[in-house]
């Protein structure tokens, strides 16, 4: 235990922590404004901070963007009353919004998002069995959902919670199985590792694009995006677990949605696209210098906003599916598409050596 | 049996003959005489006949109160007779029926009298067209302002126009114009154009007020309903002309334009202004009283009230009223409190008064089971106990000497004697020697009789339940706020004996309670007699303990009332 | 009846097709309302919506031809609203007459509560003086309950002058002509 580590530490997780949070406002922004393309819409374009609408010429373009909205909208979250509904198990209604961010949080905390500044890694913990760990945070998240069903002592709610709690254990298991693949190409658990297995022989999601496949939707299930997210599904559930949650309560749990997706879009870069590298430029190695080390960090942004469009796009395509449809894609297909990718993977690996 | 009420004082009439007439084809049995406005036996009309049938015939000037005029032609019918051959029998159709002679001129039904065997006919085409065509003659110079008009709603014409009226006018001439917002005495507006000229009023004011005053001068279309020159239509009657006018001729001063009547809800109840007991309904709106309105009660009041009662009513929603239970403090200082906290102290306080030092004073305008209520805690002192009497000029129609509503009850229930006021100086006098130091008094200024204020302030407790604020009050130890009769139920008994119930219709202000309901708590914190929460159960329980009132029950009283031997 | 779900393809099973051709409609709408400048939403406060002629807006009272107040204050609207949005002070005995010749009376106060105002239509198909009229307003705003609440002397500023029928009016001629009664001839 040294000084250093601590500060630095602290230094890189207020930062990551600080770029997440304001990720996932602009997240929402970007949502809205996507949304608002591919249904003939403007979206939001009335924000108007006083000082920036006396900026001559570029004022008006940026609240035509939108771009103050987030700022209204959390500042909304806070003036909203914090509003207990009568009936609720306090305790737990009270708790359930904590446990749902903290885990999408944590997360973070072991995805290399970029090679190194100086002798500082840039990852908060370089753990070597950070996909185990990743795996087990995330079975977490569940619990935040489910306690906030059952807290709030409400039928949408506890329909939500349900059904979350089903849709997310089943889509974890083919989630598991797809990486497993990926760890016998690579042969470590060590997420900084993988990525530098990848800056010399190419990014895995070419080596196995069936675990990306599979991962990727797993991944829309975990998050409980559209087309799955039949947890909060509106036309049914009202509000389905969050219906009774009002003020920043229901804000936590907008935060956790956005930052599991944020996380999501981590992990695939990190597993399938070679995480900060990219093949040419020289960006393939660890950086020598300043400059390089900050170009790896925007290229991993780069790549994880890639996937955090493809999220918000991907809700605006398609339909929810029905529930059986729901639990037959996990169960009776990407199941056993993962254990064949297993074997596949396992016995080509075998002939090889 | 003398303590059993009965229902109607009528002699035993004898029996009258009936004889069978048919009212649109159906066959029923009319008595060949029936009373007439002033109940003498006449022969049975045609609308009279209708009416046991329970057929509706439209009419505006016939009124069973008032002498038939015949000049509306609205309640024309068609009728028939039976034929009679050359011989003078009957002839007798093949089917074994009498035949039947139809009249080929249709009859008045209020003016013709019924025959045996006779058919009326209400509901034919000819009728139909009779009224299509009398109710467009009466509309020609009627005015179209049903909006400022404010009869509407209760106005025989509109809804006779809704049945028999044409949509539009086939009248195109200018209508006559006659003189609008006459005013015919202090209570009265005329609006000429209105009038159908039916008579009512003329023939009320002439044979039932008995004041001639009204009557229609000019020819023809300028017909025109006038006070004589000279005289002022200002008896004590006026405003039944307002209830009897079809139409929206005669308006009431005080009523006009305060209320659609639409709004008003109709409430049972009784008038406290003498103790006549005229029958009323209140028409109230939105917890506010706007009007009387007399109800129909022939043992009582017929179809009238006066105009003094009518218009006394305007007290009940005054700024002023007592809306909150007060106390006086050991300092002397008078602070709010709640109904339990006070009802709780003056039952501690009564509790210890030795038997005799407690005196009632209560007023003839209270109910029936309040007083009963009071007897019982007299009853338990000892109390001396005595009501203020208020007399003023009678006539001879409705209007009493006595002008409080219930001397009687208080009379029959032992409160005061026949000689109201008598022990007041009695009351007097036992303050004075101190032997009284507690006294309960209900709605009466004590000081303008003969207990004045020096008196009560030697006492050392003074019950005050009232209404309105005046100086007895002040000087309450315990002031408790009563309800106007509008905002309680209860009975009262009549200066004949009638006992007759009458209806909540609006809420009272503030905390006041009705009487009989703190009253019923007092006793029970005092004697620990339980009665009925309800006034119900309170009046039926006052039946069985008064002799008086033996064998009355609430449900039994019924909307006109029963009178018992006073 | 029950309708059979129709077998899927192999390629509908696999959702391909679907997913392909969901990215190509998205996209296509996202390119067009980004470049295009093809959006369908009415930018309210600059753009403003064309009332039809139609339109059932709020209920404010109208004055007549000579100016002055039509509402006689019968009540029939206050009688037929249906959520109790209207509520009429009579003028009373003692009350002000009309401001026009032979009408008698006008309320002495006239509010319509437009927070529960449901814009129905019906005080203006009962008032038998034309004297109320839904007009076109359809944005009524205000920081406090009581504002919203709007008053006669509010109500008439509102709803302007409308001509329409002029029974009065006649009225007051015809009495003229017999302005000597009874007719001496």
């Amino acid at each position: 235990m040294n000084w250093n580590f601590i500060i630095f530490s602290v230094i890189k997780i207020a930062i990551v922590v600080g770029v997440v949070q304001g990720m996932v406002a602009y997240a929402v922004l970007a949502e809205r404004k996507i949304s608002a393309w591919i249904q003939d819409r403007v979206g939001p374009n009335r924000a108007a901070p006083p000082f920036v609408k006396a900026i001559p010429g570029l004022g008006p373009v940026l609240i035509r963007l939108g771009l103050f909205q987030p700022l209204a909208d959390g500042l909304k979250f806070m003036l909203k009353e914090d509003f207990t509904p009568a009936g609720v198990r306090k305790v737990y209604f009270w708790l359930a919004p904590a446990i749902a961010v903290i885990p999408s949080m944590l997360v973070i905390a072991v995805i290399p998002f970029g090679s190194q500044i100086g002798h500082q890694q840039m990852v908060i913990s370089d753990l070597n069995v950070g996909i185990l760990y990743t795996f087990g945070i995330v079975s977490l998240g569940v619990y935040g959902i489910v306690l906030a069903g059952y807290a709030a002592n409400s039928k949408y709610p506890f329909l939500g919670g349900i059904r979350s709690s089903a849709q997310m254990i089943s889509y974890e298991i083919s989630m598991g199985m797809s990486v497993i693949p990926v760890l016998l190409i690579v042969g470590n658990l060590n997420l900084s590792q993988i990525i530098g297995w990848q800056s010399q022989h190419g990014w895995l999601a070419l080596y196995s694009p069936v675990s990306f496949i599979i991962f990727l939707v797993a991944s829309f299930a975990e998050t409980n995006r559209l087309p799955f997210d039949l947890p909060e599904a509106e036309t049914e559930l009202v509000g389905g677990y969050h219906t009774e949650y009002s003020s920043m309560k229901f804000a936590l749990f907008f935060l956790a949605e956005y930052s599991n997706m944020i996380a999501s879009a981590a992990m695939m870069v990190t597993l399938f696209f070679g995480g900060w590298t990219l093949p040419f430029w020289g960006l393939d190695h660890p950086a020598g210098n300043l400059g390089m080390g900050i170009a790896h960090i925007l290229v991993f942004l780069v790549k994880m906003l890639l996937f955090v469009v493809l999220f918000i796009w991907v809700r605006w395509m398609f339909p929810r599916f029905r529930y059986d449809q729901l639990m037959d894609l996990g169960w009776r297909k990407f199941v056993p598409l993962a254990l064949v990718n297993i074997l596949v993977t396992a016995i080509v690996l075998w002939a090889k050596s | 049996m003398s303590n059993t009420a009965t229902t109607e004082t009528k002699p035993a009439a004898p029996a009258i003959e009936k004889i069978k007439v048919k009212v649109d084809g159906r066959e029923l049995e009319v008595p060949k005489l029936m009373p007439d406005w002033q109940g003498k036996l006449v022969p049975t009309t045609m609308i009279q006949a209708c009416e046991l049938a329970k057929t509706d015939v439209p009419h505006y000037c016939y009124h069973p109160k008032l002498p038939v005029a015949g000049n509306c032609r609205m309640c024309l019918v068609e009728f028939g007779t039976p034929a009679l051959g050359p011989d003078r029998k009957p002839v007798i159709n093949p089917d074994g029926t009498p035949k039947i002679a139809k009249s080929p001129r249709p009859a008045i039904a209020c003016a013709t009298p019924i025959s045996p065997g006779m058919e009326i006919y209400t509901q034919t085409p000819g009728v139909k067209q009779m009224r299509e065509g009398v109710l467009e003659f009466l509309l020609i110079n009627h005015p179209l302002d049903c909006p400022i008009c404010d009869q509407a709603g209760e106005c025989k014409l509109q809804e006779y126009s809704v049945d028999y009226g044409q949509s539009a006018s086939r009248f195109v001439e200018p209508k006559v114009h006659k003189p609008k917002a006459v005013d015919l005495g202090p209570r009265i507006v005329l609006d000429d154009e209105r009038c159908i000229l039916c008579t009512r009023c003329i023939r009320f004011t002439k044979d039932i007020a008995g004041d001639d005053a009204l009557g229609i001068v000019n020819r023809g279309s300028y017909n025109t309903l006038t006070a004589y020159p000279g005289k002022v239509f200002d008896n004590n009657y006026t405003l039944n002309t307002v209830d009897i006018c079809p139409v929206g001729a005669l308006t009431s001063k005080d009523f006009r334009f305060q209320m659609r009547v639409w709004f008003l809800k109709e409430t049972k109840s009784i008038c406290t202004s003498c103790a006549t007991g005229c029958n009323i309904i209140v028409g109230s709106r939105e917890e506010k009283v706007y009007r009387y309105t007399p109800r129909e009660n022939d043992a009582v009041n017929a179809c009238w009230m006066c105009d003094h009662g009518r218009l006394n009513y305007k007290w009940i929603g005054r700024a002023d009223r007592l809306a909150e239970v007060r106390r006086q403090t050991s300092e002397g200082r008078s602070e709010k409190t709640t109904w339990t906290v006070a009802l709780n102290e003056i039952a501690e306080k009564l509790k210890k008064a030795p038997h005799g030092s407690v005196a009632i004073v209560a007023s003839a305008r209270q109910t029936n089971e309040e007083f009963w209520l009071l007897k019982k805690l007299a009853d338990k002192f000892g109390a001396l106990t005595d009501s203020i009497g208020y007399f003023g000029e009678g006539d001879k129609l409705l209007l009493n000497v006595d002008r409080t509503p219930n001397r009687t009850g208080a009379r029959l229930i032992g409160i005061c004697q026949a000689n109201v006021g008598i022990k007041m100086m009695v009351i007097a006098d036992s303050i004075k020697v101190g032997k009284v130091k507690t006294l309960i008094v209900f709605g009466e200024d004590v000081t303008k009789s003969s207990l004045d204020a020096e008196l009560l302030g030697k006492l050392d407790t003074l019950i005050v339940s009232d209404i309105l604020p005046n100086e007895t009050t002040k000087r309450a130890h315990y002031l408790l706020p009563g309800c106007a009769h509008v905002e309680k139920r209860g009975t009262f008994t009549n200066i004949k004996g009638r006992v007759q119930k009458f209806m909540k219709a609006v809420e009272a202000p503030g905390d006041a309670r009705p009487e009989w309901e703190f009253l019923h708590d007092l006793v029970y914190n005092v004697t620990g007699q339980d009665g009925f929460l309800t006034i119900e159960g309170l009046f039926n329980e006052m039946a069985k303990d008064v002799p008086a009132f033996n064998g009355l029950t609430w449900a039994g009283l019924g909307d006109t009332g029963v009178t018992v031997p006073t | 009846m029950i309708v059979n779900r129709k077998p899927l393809t192999l390629a509908e099973r696999l959702y391909l097709p679907a997913i392909v051709g969901g990215f190509r409609v998205t996209i296509r709408h996202a390119l067009r309302s980004l470049f295009g400048g093809k959006t369908v939403t009415m930018e309210y406060p600059e753009q403003k919506w064309a009332v039809p002629p139609d339109y059932r807006g709020a209920p404010y009272l109208v004055k007549d031809q000579d100016g002055h107040t039509k509402c006689v204050s019968c009540q029939l609207c206050e009688f037929v609203c249906p959520p109790k949005a209207i509520k009429i002070i009579p003028p009373g005995p003692a009350g002000e007459l009309a401001d026009r010749p032979n009408a008698e009376k006008m309320p002495h106060e006239f509010e319509i509560n437009f927070l529960r105002c449901i814009y129905c239509g019906l005080c203006q198909e009962v008032c038998p003086e034309e004297a109320i009229f839904l007009l076109k307003d359809y944005s009524l705003t205000g920081l406090s309950r009581e504002e919203m609440v709007y008053g006669k002397e509010k109500l008439l500023a509102l709803g302007g002058v409308h001509g329409g029928i002029q029974k009065w009016k006649h009225k007051l001629e015809e009495a003229k002509e017999q302005e000597n009664f009874p007719v001496k001839v």
